[in-house]
């Protein structure tokens, strides 16, 4: 034994020190990472959205519906994005998520207003993310006293001090329970498979460079596209079976409804999980270790959960944060997921998420193909 | 005799450190040239552009009459490469080693080729081994069977045996020599004296530029260098009060002995003299490929001084 020198300790820390100062990608992470969660923490992360969008059936236009309409607007939660004509076309709105919540209010509303008889007014949300209506529906428990407390002064004055005039009926939909399971488990499956597939193929390429297998790699006649596809294919198969088992286990554990869409789910699952190992392909063309491989993409996993709405209503972010979260695939593989598991959305409902997914399958590659060097200059 | 190798003007630049400077070199078909230099002085770099894992800045010239800067495809094609790094799959078997790089170059009878080439190796009984436990010496010959796989009519190897026990250095040696026998064309950088002395030629490289050529004995008459070995007690601590006279070039303690040389005869012996007397002995002999190489290693060093 030597004991304890300080003087030891001190050799190691400066050689230490000196490494992680030289590897100048893993200290631009450990700065830009608490940077960015701050960021993203503080400013993009809400838990009580705003200005939700929000479509509305008007089958009477009178004051009373004006009022109530106004008086949503008011409180801010609601921003109405569209006015239509059926209950049908209503219906698709909500279902392909375009509006968070969709307002009825019937033809015979104002009459039965001032009979005193009944009035409903109809509130339909888009409960497949129950975090992201929960402050909108509560703000409007106020709402009977309040909407129409102006338009009942006068002739029909004690109509509204009595009671309230009219009664809100609230429909959640697609998770009437509002059970934060049926939310978090289609989007597990998004984040998980970012995470593994991600990861599986960044280590590949820059593995054969820490090995030095790159050089005979290169000196073969093997194509770019070549080496991608033949790293890919066996993850494409391990991303499809851990899919599968993500969701037998979904239904088994945690009982999510499945309400169909499975064709869009299928289709949406393989693109993103080539996606996915493209981008990961990519990330190890940059990356010129294994560690620094894990690094990017821990930092490409960090905004997918954060900025995708898996944790968060998306509608919640600021509109920087939306726009980034857009750019983001796995945000549009979780609408996709949610939308076919909870909400039984058909291919119609589904193609703009797979057009993302397209394009993101495309780019991605392209990228990495324009990045991965057939030479070691 | 046609040339595998005709290059000319070939310079590569990493940065603002200019590694190969206007280099030509041309080696006959069927020959083994050593290419030999000090560390750094850009023999990984020219192999490299050579067999197309590099672009050279600027230069001409062809490996197998395929144009170095356009048909670098049809050059890896034909070309074996092994790298200075043992570069085979650790985690793969000998035998699955061997397959990839068959079906890589699309190969036919492909079983058929990686079972001569573990007969042939010696290793048909441990075809199932990980290429990883293999020592040193059975690494390095595995890389060179699967680098002459897809019979290729160029060989380039990068320091092949560094770190090989001489008695493994002796076997790869012996094969480098059957397959240039076959017309195979060898390229293979080194540090060691007696792998350039089996070499049919050498290049001698330094700083990125050729400055001796030709076979061991060409090269070793070409630098005019006259050597004279001391023996005695202690003469290899003479080192030091030689070195920096005039006309002594370099001082090189070989075992107890010392070797000092230089190409001005007179000079030379003017700075022995001192110590031409007992209990030294000295003696003029021929010089060794090895004084020569220290003697261009310290002219180049003077020159970039």
């Amino acid at each position: 034994m030597n004991g304890f020198s300080l003087d030891r300790v001190w050799a190691v820390l400066v050689k230490e020190f000196r490494q992680l100062i030289r590897d100048r990608l893993t200290f631009a992470i450990m700065l830009f990472i608490p940077i960015l969660q701050l960021t993203l923490f503080g400013y993009a992360i809400n838990f009580q959205p705003r200005n939700l969008p929000t479509a509305v059936l008007i089958q009477e236009d009178t004051r009373f519906a004006r009022s109530i309409v106004t008086s949503l607007r008011n409180s801010t939660y609601f921003q109405f994005t569209a006015q239509v004509r059926t209950p049908a076309e209503l219906d698709a709105l909500v279902r392909r998520g375009e509006a968070q919540f969709a307002l009825t209010i019937p033809a015979d509303f104002s009459r039965r207003v001032a009979r005193g008889d009944h009035a409903q007014i109809l509130v339909e949300a888009d409960a497949s993310d129950p975090s992201a209506t929960s402050a909108a529906l509560g703000a409007l428990a106020a709402l009977p006293q309040q909407a129409l407390a102006q338009d009942l002064k006068g002739a029909l004055g004690p109509r509204g001090q009595v009671a309230a005039p009219f009664e809100v009926v609230i429909h959640n939909r697609f998770n009437p329970e509002a059970i934060t399971a049926y939310n978090i488990v289609p989007g597990l499956l998004g984040v998980i498979l970012t995470l593994t597939m991600v990861m599986m193929t960044a280590l590949s390429v820059t593995r054969e460079t820490e090995r030095g297998t790159m050089e005979t790699l290169l000196a073969t006649p093997l194509e770019p596209i070549e080496v991608m596809t033949g790293k890919l294919a066996p993850y494409v198969l391990m991303g499809l079976v851990q899919a599968a088992v993500i969701l037998v286990t979904a239904r088994l554990l945690f009982h999510v409804p499945m309400q169909g869409g499975w064709p869009g789910l299928m289709l949406g699952t393989s693109l993103f999980i080539v996606g996915s190992l493209a981008l990961g392909f990519l990330i190890s063309t940059v990356a010129t270790s294994q560690l620094q491989a894990m690094q990017l993409s821990l930092f490409y996993l960090l905004p997918s959960i954060l900025l995708s709405g898996f944790a968060f209503p998306f509608r919640g972010m600021p509109g920087w944060a939306q726009a980034l979260g857009e750019a983001l695939p796995v945000t549009h593989f979780l609408r996709l997921t949610r939308g076919a598991l909870l909400k039984g959305q058909t291919l119609g409902d589904q193609w703009r998420e797979l057009s993302a997914l397209v394009a993101f399958v495309c780019i991605v590659t392209a990228l990495a193909m324009a990045r991965y060097r057939r030479t070691l200059d | 005799m046609s040339l595998a190798i005709d290059v000319a003007g070939l310079n590569k630049s990493f940065g603002d450190k200019h590694v190969v400077q206007d280099l030509a070199i041309q080696v006959g078909e069927g020959r083994i040239c050593g290419f030999l230099g000090p560390n750094g002085s850009g023999k990984t770099t020219t192999l490299r552009m050579l067999c197309g894992l590099l672009t050279p800045d600027s230069g001409h010239g062809s490996c197998l009459g395929f144009d170095i800067l356009t048909q670098a495809d049809q050059i890896k094609r034909r070309t074996g490469y092994m790298t200075q790094r043992f570069s085979l799959y650790e985690d793969l078997t000998i035998a699955e080693n061997l397959e990839f790089t068959a079906r890589v170059y699309g190969l036919d009878r492909r079983r058929e080729r990686v079972d001569a080439s573990l007969d042939h190796l010696g290793l048909a009984s441990r075809r199932d081994q990980l290429a990883g436990t293999l020592s040193g010496g059975w690494k390095q010959r595995l890389a060179l069977a699967t680098a002459t796989l897809h019979e290729p009519q160029l060989l380039l190897l990068d320091e092949p045996t560094a770190g090989v026990d001489p008695k493994a250095r002796r076997t790869f040696w012996d094969e480098i020599h059957d397959l240039a026998a076959q017309g195979l064309t060898v390229l293979v950088s080194t540090h060691y004296m007696d792998e350039a002395e089996r070499c049919h030629e050498i290049a001698y490289i330094s700083d990125g530029r050729l400055i001796a050529r030709g076979t061991a004995q060409e090269v070793v008459e070409s630098a005019h260098l006259i050597t004279f070995h001391g023996e005695g007690p202690g003469v290899d601590r003479l080192a030091h009060e030689l070195a920096g006279k005039p006309g002594v070039e370099s001082v090189a303690p070989f075992g107890a002995a010392l070797h000092v040389s230089g190409t001005d005869r007179a000079a030379l012996e003017a700075a022995i003299k001192p110590w031409r007397r007992a209990p030294y002995r000295w003696e003029e002999v021929p010089p060794t490929l090895e004084d020569v190489f220290i003697h261009l290693m310290g002219q180049a060093q003077d020159n970039a001084g």
